[in-house]
């Protein structure tokens, strides 16, 4: 009984992990080879960072159970802090995996930081008010790094919310964050092959604690919190501890998002809450707390706009009626039983499972 | 014989409404003790009180002696109380066995870094809980459904899951809200001898809310009788049921 139960989650986790790796070889196999447009090579990383993110919110989302619009924002936060620590260690630091993995933790520990405190208020919250006030923490994050004035000289670091006049820097001293010009100049680290692994990272750390004592306190948390208290599990520690984790990992996406640019700005379009529900949207097509659909749902969504991108004009009406067919027929017991039918494993498996019966 | 639970003086309002006035109780360690009462009486308020979920307006609750007046119900949990509901609240989407594991959260312990790094640790204490949580869950007669999600249960099956999650807490005493409602007569009998076995195996202290009067009369050895958020009664078994005033009260005469 109990090995049944540990064999299947640990398949479970498996599936996930070869489904990521195969895929990794196959696009690295169409890269080698040149089957790969220029086109789809620029989204390579994209798709990456959106995979992290919509395991991060799933976090949040499916496993906690707690509605959050402001992952962007932890996302924005990754990014900066992580470009500002390559931007001023750029000639320190010259051996680039070395300086790309300390940003990846520094921008991470600062999104999960974030995360924490703004949890700490904004997790007493339930439902539609925590998807509001998530909503707004994200675009205050994103604004105020757009007042952003960052510089260095001799003297070390210099702040402003106003301009760069007031940074007075001395003569050598340079502007690092430019307010809404943001961070140029960042050294190009991302990769593919990075993105494939930080997905790894993340999978195996949220896969990980959702089979885990703690796992099982976050989820008992989300199905009855009035149960969940009354045999002795610690409901703000557990949602804190869930939403810090979200976040942080969000931040590991916005680390590799800063380093596939050149120049990194706090917009509305990859920072506001276009991006958060454009992340939402990866996690309840992919079915809310199922890990392995966010990963498939936002490896079709985001490769689906480029692909449509020969309709030109239709693009985007056409993506539109393509996610409300998918979100209507996604989980409808018809296609469920077609899935189920031509599954790899329901083919594989057929002889198998007619021998138990 | 030492005391499990004193509550002296306790009462709540709720607006107006004195919901439990003046109430009293004194809990002997390894009791059965039952608390009846017409329906919104305040039973089911007296074991928010007791859990932590209601701050009592006035009085003292002390669990073997410790104050835990005014304390939060996780807190309370851990200092010895555990409690069923009596709409059953169970985590639906987890496993009959992971229900059990989640009970068993204080009791076993590795740090989150054992947990996502699957240090040898990891596995050592989920085996441990696998083991304990059997132990358990074969108690109850649930072992073979182990792995069905809970909401998947039939219903008595899954008030005993509700008990046997309350039980993994290891609780000096465990309260129960109507653990016999919506049972029939055969899983009611069923119910009596489990909760036999939580008294005389497992040497828990029980204080159980019931309205069948079968399961009552049958296995509590005191009673206390609530009537509009008053002590209308309290003694032994016997003599609370042929107390006059609890039979205009409760029981109907006829």
């Amino acid at each position: 009984m109990k090995k049944i139960k540990m064999s299947k989650h640990l398949k479970d986790n498996l599936t996930t992990f070869s489904i990521v790796t195969v895929a990794f070889i196959i696009v690295e196999i169409l890269k080698a080879t040149g089957h790969i447009s220029s086109l789809m090579k620029g989204l390579l990383v994209p798709v990456c960072i959106y995979i992290i993110c919509a395991i991060a919110l799933n976090l949040c989302v499916g496993i906690l159970g707690e509605l959050s619009l402001g992952h962007a924002g932890f996302m924005c936060i990754g990014a900066f802090s992580g470009a500002f620590f390559s931007k001023c260690t750029q000639d320190v630091i010259t051996f680039a995996p070395l300086r790309f993995t300390l940003a990846i933790i520094i921008g991470a520990l600062f999104a999960a930081l974030f995360g924490f405190l703004i949890g700490i208020p904004v997790l007493r919250l339930k439902g539609d008010y925590l998807a509001i006030v998530t909503l707004a923490f994200g675009e205050i994050i994103k604004n105020v790094i757009n007042v952003l004035y960052v510089g260095k000289d001799t003297d070390g670091f210099r702040l402003s919310l106003k301009d760069t006049v007031s940074l007075h820097l001395s003569g050598e001293g340079k502007i690092i964050i430019n307010g809404a010009q943001g961070i140029t100049g960042t050294p190009n680290d991302s990769s593919f092959e990075v993105g494939f692994v930080l997905i790894l990272i993340t999978l195996i750390i949220v896969l990980n604690l959702i089979n885990s004592r703690d796992g099982r306190a976050i989820m008992s948390i989300r199905d009855n919190t009035i149960a969940a208290e009354s045999i002795g599990i610690n409901i703000t520690g557990y949602k804190l501890m869930a939403f810090t984790i979200s976040a942080g990992l969000a931040g590991i996406a916005g680390v590799l998002y800063a380093h596939n640019l050149n120049s990194l700005m706090a917009q509305p379009k990859n920072f506001g809450y276009n991006m958060s529900i454009t992340i939402l949207l990866f996690v309840v097509l992919g079915g809310i707390g199922n890990i392995r659909g966010s990963v498939i749902a936002a490896v079709v969504l985001t490769l689906l706009p480029e692909l449509l991108r020969g309709l030109a004009d239709y693009r985007m009406l056409i993506y539109a009626i393509v996610l409300i067919v998918l979100m209507i027929f996604n989980w409808s017991p018809k296609i469920l039983e077609l899935r189920k039918k031509y599954s790899i494993k329901g083919l594989i498996g057929a002889k198998k499972a007619g021998e138990v019966k | 014989m030492s005391t499990v639970l004193e509550v002296n003086n306790l009462s709540i309002s709720f607006g107006g409404l004195r919901a439990v006035d003046d109430f009293n109780i004194n809990i002997k360690n390894g009791a059965l003790y039952g608390l009846i009462g017409p329906n919104g009486a305040g039973k089911t308020t007296v074991f928010n009180l007791l859990t932590g979920v209601y701050k009592p307006d006035e009085g003292k609750i002390f669990l073997e002696g410790e104050n835990i007046t005014g304390k939060s119900t996780m807190d309370i949990n851990k200092a010895g109380i555990a409690r069923t509901f009596q709409n059953i609240r169970l985590f639906k989407n987890l496993t009959v066995l992971d229900n059990v594991k989640a009970g068993l959260h204080n009791s076993f312990g590795y740090n989150t870094v054992t947990g996502i790094l699957r240090l040898p640790k990891y596995y050592r204490v989920e085996k441990e809980m696998d083991e304990k949580a059997m132990e358990l869950l074969k108690v109850f007669d649930l072992d073979n459904e182990a792995l069905y999600l809970a909401s998947n249960l039939p219903y008595g099956k899954q008030r005993k899951l509700e008990i046997a999650r309350a039980l993994a807490t290891d609780p000096k005493l465990l309260l129960l809200d109507e653990p016999a409602a919506g049972m029939n007569p055969n899983e009611t009998k069923e119910l009596m001898d489990t909760i036999m076995l939580l008294k005389n195996e497992f040497k828990k202290t029980i204080l159980l809310i019931e309205h069948d009067m079968k399961l009552v009369s049958g296995i509590c050895e005191e009673l206390t009788v609530l009537n509009f958020g008053s002590v209308l009664c309290q003694g032994k078994t016997s003599s609370v049921l042929s107390d006059p005033e609890v039979i205009k009260a409760y029981l109907g005469d006829d």
